[in-house]
């Protein structure tokens, strides 16, 4: 028989789940359908479930010296029109679901079902973005991309919640997203890329790239960015093929019912370049 | 089976029933408000939405254990708004309604959109309306009966 908990605070939650492991259901837009059952009947959860979307410690958004704190139950809509929230993440966010969604969806949804598809996920990676899981007795903060260990698969213990996510502060000259889909609003990513960039008297001070629904998990990969930081902006076009090949072994994509390997893998590489030539592009305005 | 209490269309509700259940079909079942739709099941369409504490939500993904404590409108709590009266005069005359089955979510996206932006563009309307599919207009009839409900119902939203 499962049994269903609406906690009335985060200890009531966390106590909970010291006991029993809890089926967690947040806003419910994806977990809602991945245990559809037919009209008029209730899901087929199979664990107890319990529901935290309405849960008022979980809610809110706030700022220090460092980082940047997102309660995990805030909506998708409540980031999309908050200042303190970074520019790149708004974009990425009205190009998720439709307002509907994003009313009651959440970044910590996209987190914990880990689909290598996550469209928030790739901003988040960008800015080694940690997460805080809280346990009746304890706390621990993790990098998101420690956090996700695959395909649907995070760390999270089952005595455990995603209470924060924590987006460190960083400093950019200038940001690029492209996802590509079926369908503007309420599609699900072939492929998405996002890059942030920073220049200082022409010279390429840091760069950063991340890819979506091209791997198990996102792609980032500090050592390539490496490559090409210190450049000046004039030698960056001669750097494309080489970037291109040395992400190339990392896009190891599938052919699913969106796309396929061979479309995803070429249009992820042309991503590469298409960010290089944007960089050059704003780098050369008077 | 739990208690859950919440306000609908105006009246509050205290119902006893399985939480997991999707507000859609409580809505439908144990309610009869039938204007709340099935269409894709699967949040894509808009057909089921309804409006959440003022904003638009589809109901078939939402269990109604999150709607507990909280607000819902559906479609016929709106139709006895003055709101209400001008989109439905402005649908009409533009010809924003032909089949029909999307146009309970249209309205209430429509709201929605208009509460938190009484003067939208035609690409803001478009942003609102996104989550709503129509296979009959064409979407323009329905981006310009958002236009002009604006206008006619200036100060109402």
């Amino acid at each position: 028989m499962v049994k269903h908990l609406i906690p009335n605070t985060l200890n009531e939650a966390l106590e909970a789940l010291s006991k029993h492991p809890y089926q967690i259901i947040g806003g419910g837009t994806d977990a809602m359908i991945q245990y559809r059952n037919h009209s008029d009947l209730s899901p087929r959860f199979k664990a107890h479930v319990m529901y935290i979307m309405n849960l008022k410690a979980l809610q809110g958004i706030s700022s220090n010296d460092a980082a940047i704190i997102i309660q995990s139950m805030t909506p998708l809509e409540t980031l999309n029109s908050h200042a303190l929230v970074p520019p790149l993440l708004r974009k990425v966010i009205l190009e998720m679901a439709s307002p509907a969604l994003r009313y009651v969806a959440t970044l910590a949804g996209n987190i914990v079902n880990a689909s290598p598809a996550g469209d928030a996920l790739v901003p988040l990676y960008l800015w080694d973005t940690e997460v805080v899981l809280q346990s009746h007795q304890n706390s621990r903060k993790i990098r998101l991309s420690e956090c996700i260990t695959g395909p649907k698969k995070t760390g999270i213990r089952a005595d455990e919640l995603l209470t924060q996510i924590i987006i460190p502060k960083h400093d950019e000259s200038g940001h690029y997203y492209q996802k590509v889909g079926g369908r503007r609003a309420d599609a699900i990513a072939k492929i998405s890329f996002a890059g942030t960039y920073k220049i200082n008297n022409n010279t390429l001070t840091d760069i950063r790239m991340a890819f979506g629904a091209v791997s198990a998990t996102i792609v980032r990969q500090r050592d390539i960015e490496n490559m090409i930081i210190g450049l000046n902006i004039n030698d960056l076009s001669t750097k494309i093929e080489q970037l291109q090949a040395a992400y190339a072994p990392y896009i190891q994509p599938i052919d699913d019912q969106r796309s396929n390997r061979v479309y995803r893998k070429q249009v992820a590489l042309n991503l590469i370049a298409d960010f290089i030539n944007h960089i050059i592009k704003e780098a050369s305005r008077p | 089976m739990m208690t859950i209490k919440f306000m609908l269309n105006g009246t509050e509700q205290t119902i006893k029933t399985d939480p997991s259940r999707r507000l859609l079909d409580v809505l439908r079942k144990d309610f009869n408000l039938k204007g709340s739709k099935e269409g894709c099941g699967e949040g894509e369409c808009g057909a089921c939405a309804i409006l959440l504490d003022g904003h638009i939500t589809n109901s078939c993904c939402l269990p109604l254990a999150s709607v507990h404590k909280r607000s819902i409108m559906t479609i016929e709590g709106y139709a006895k708004t003055a709101r209400f009266d001008v989109l439905s005069n402005s649908f009409a005359e533009a010809g924003a309604v032909q089949c029909g089955i999307c146009t309970p979510g249209m309205i209430l996206a429509a709201e929605s959109l208009l509460n938190q932006n009484p003067a939208p563009t035609d690409a803001q309307i478009r942003i609102g309306i996104s989550g709503n599919l129509c296979r009959c207009t064409g979407y323009n009839m329905i981006v310009k009966a958002i236009q002009s409900a604006a206008k006619r119902g200036e100060g109402l939203w």
